[in-house]
């Protein structure tokens, strides 16, 4: 064998600086592209200080780095969430709207704009709420020993999922007025609503996160096995299994929150990134979180300057990427 | 002798259907101890249950003279490995990194191995002569140098007992002596105990040192494969008309199949 000792170490950490720089880099293409057209070289200065345009200081603070920031929050929690969701229900088509928590705060946002509520913290907060009530709805459904069953939870979000869709159309189809045009921008993913205030307690909420999920990265691969085998290896299921998917759910509803529904990269980015890595999670959860936020920010870059005029949301982006990113890499995996 | 395995009245059932009635029996450290028995007699269940997978309802299980409840999941895994049926796996790791994870109760919070654990994974894979198929994705291997991988995985555990589920159940005829060949040699090797599921009564009669039939949940037999395998309890419990004689390749009982009769022509 031509493998040295701590080899796995030795890739997490080749890999995550490859993917850093590139996050990083993307970051600054998203900060330096806006409808002021300023160079990279003003932005660089104005965002390490020193730049003399105090207009072009406030859009880059106060616009254009949150919403970079956002957008790589959302792209790192949905590709993780889609990653552990994967490997928790051994089922490669997972992401984290499968367990009906996109339906519940998809609910719980209309709702919200229903009611009249600010952006925020108003309907971020309803959306919250729904999607943490359909996960306690979900982990009462199938509680007990059934939760280590992955047909039971996959069914009961599919179903729950099913059913919030009945509820949103019926809402949708009661709304008239110009809150119409909010709801349907919320259910199509919106990053356009970011203040660094809320943007920063969000990322202060997710690291927490991340570092969990890495901590259980290692018991992720045995769970591949299936729950019996990795048993014998020495994982406590019911004690991994909950922990997953408590800070999963948790994650991906904080952030779901601030941006609207976002299809597609919970699904394609693990999947891309496992075709390039391998299936080791050990290396595939920093990857998710760097690569899958570089990806959000192209899709969010490209989404607002693709239209002459305003901007698209950005779930069209992800989606319009994504589905034939994904069917491509179905076929090839198939062979 | 050790005891590898002690069970007293132990007695496992799914919701209201017991599969396993009140067995009581022990296992000797270093047996070759294989469970025959038709389909739904519970040998599957009983091995479960050896490997700390399901609970029983009643009863004693000890595992080298302690009980199993008082087992963390990381020791259990140090002193049983199960080599499960074949099953199919959608994520592509290559050889070695499956085998790898036969460390993992080793292995610290991370899972990060060393220099150690690669030498241990590679004399396993060695043992197993599955060494030249190292960095090939598992789901390009052939049924036979799969369950090999996934013995060579076993071993990585270091364990005292490997518990093997049907480990010849989709193999050629060459697979299969070769598979219990390489637990024959474990077992004098390294000194596993191996407890063994097998459908196949021939294979059990060549290999097993000690044989416990199961029929519906109750010991029909146990003790040496001669004993077990007598025409009248094998046609009892399988219920069709078999032959029993010595094998011409050893002192072990061969049974033959007699078609057209299976399951009638009994009763008279």
């Amino acid at each position: 064998m031509n493998l040295k000792a701590p080899f796995v170490l030795k890739r997490i950490v080749a890999v995550s600086s490859l993917l850093l720089l590139l996050l990083l880099i993307t970051m600054l293409i998203g900060i330096s592209i806006g409808s002021t057209g300023n160079g990279v070289k003003a932005v660089l200065q104005s965002l390490f200080g020193g730049g003399a345009d105090s207009i072009l200081n406030t859009i880059v603070w106060q616009i254009r780095f949150p919403r970079v920031l956002l957008a790589a929050l959302v792209g790192a929690t949905l590709s993780l969430g889609g990653l552990v969701f994967q490997a928790l229900l051994r089922n490669p088509l997972a992401e984290p709207y499968i367990l009906g928590i996109s339906g519940g705060s998809a609910i719980g946002a209309i709702i919200g704009i229903l009611a009249g509520l600010s952006r925020f913290p108003g309907v971020s907060f309803t959306a919250f709420l729904g999607s943490i009530a359909t996960l306690l709805l979900l982990l009462i459904m199938s509680s007990g020993q059934s939760i280590l069953k992955k047909n039971t939870l996959l069914l009961s979000g599919v179903m729950v999922n099913a059913f919030c869709g009945a509820i949103i159309m019926f809402l949708v189809s009661m709304t008239q007025d110009s809150r119409l045009h909010n709801i349907i921008f919320w259910l199509m993913g919106d990053l356009s609503m970011s203040d660094i205030g809320q943007v920063g307690i969000l990322a202060l909420t997710l690291l927490p996160c991340f570092i969990i999920l890495f901590r259980y990265s290692h018991s992720m691969n045995l769970l591949l096995m299936g729950n019996e085998m990795a048993q014998t290896m020495g994982v406590n299921i019911k004690r991994v299994t909950t922990i997953l998917l408590v800070v999963t759910s948790f994650m991906v509803s904080s952030t779901v929150c601030h941006c609207g529904l976002l299809g597609f990269v919970g699904l394609v980015m693990p999947h891309l990134l496992r075709l390039i890595l391998g299936p080791d999670h050990r290396v595939l959860v920093p990857a998710c979180i760097l690569g899958g936020g570089a990806y959000m920010v192209i899709c969010d870059l490209l989404a607002r300057t693709f239209p002459q005029q305003g901007e698209m949301p950005a779930g069209v982006i992800t989606a319009m990427i994504g589905a034939p990113l994904f069917i491509y890499l179905l076929k090839r995996s198939k062979r | 002798m050790k005891k590898a395995v002690e069970i007293k009245s132990l007695s496992f059932s799914y919701i209201d259907n017991e599969v396993l009635k009140n067995l009581s029996f022990s296992i000797s450290e270093g047996e070759f101890f294989i469970i025959i028995g038709p389909n739904g007699s519970g040998k599957t269940t009983l091995m479960k249950t050896i490997a700390g997978i399901l609970k029983p309802k009643q009863g004693k299980l000890r595992i080298f003279d302690r009980p199993l409840k008082d087992y963390t999941r990381k020791d259990l895994a140090k002193t049983v490995a199960l080599v499960p049926q074949m099953a199919g796996l959608d994520f592509p790791f290559t050889v070695t990194e499956l085998v790898l994870m036969g460390r993992s109760p080793h292995l610290s919070m991370l899972g990060f191995e060393q220099e150690k654990d690669l030498e241990i994974a590679d004399k396993a894979m060695t043992l197993t002569g599955v060494d030249h198929l190292a960095h090939r994705k598992i789901d390009q291997l052939s049924g036979g140098e799969c369950q090999r991988v996934f013995i060579a995985r076993a071993i990585c555990q270091e364990p005292k007992i490997i518990l093997l589920d049907e480990p010849t159940a989709s193999l050629d005829l060459a697979h299969q002596v070769k598979v219990m060949d390489l637990m024959e040699k474990l077992k004098k090797e390294i000194g596993f105990t191996v407890i063994v599921v097998l459908h196949d009564v021939n294979l059990a009669a060549m290999y097993g040192s000690h044989l416990l039939l199961l029929n519906a949940g109750i010991i029909a037999s146990l003790g040496k494969p001669k004993d077990v395998l007598t025409r009248q309890l094998l046609e009892k419990t399988y219920n069709c008309k078999l032959l029993v004689d010595e094998s011409p390749a050893g002192k072990f009982p061969r049974i033959t199949l007699v078609p057209g009769l299976g399951g009638r022509g009994l009763g008279d």
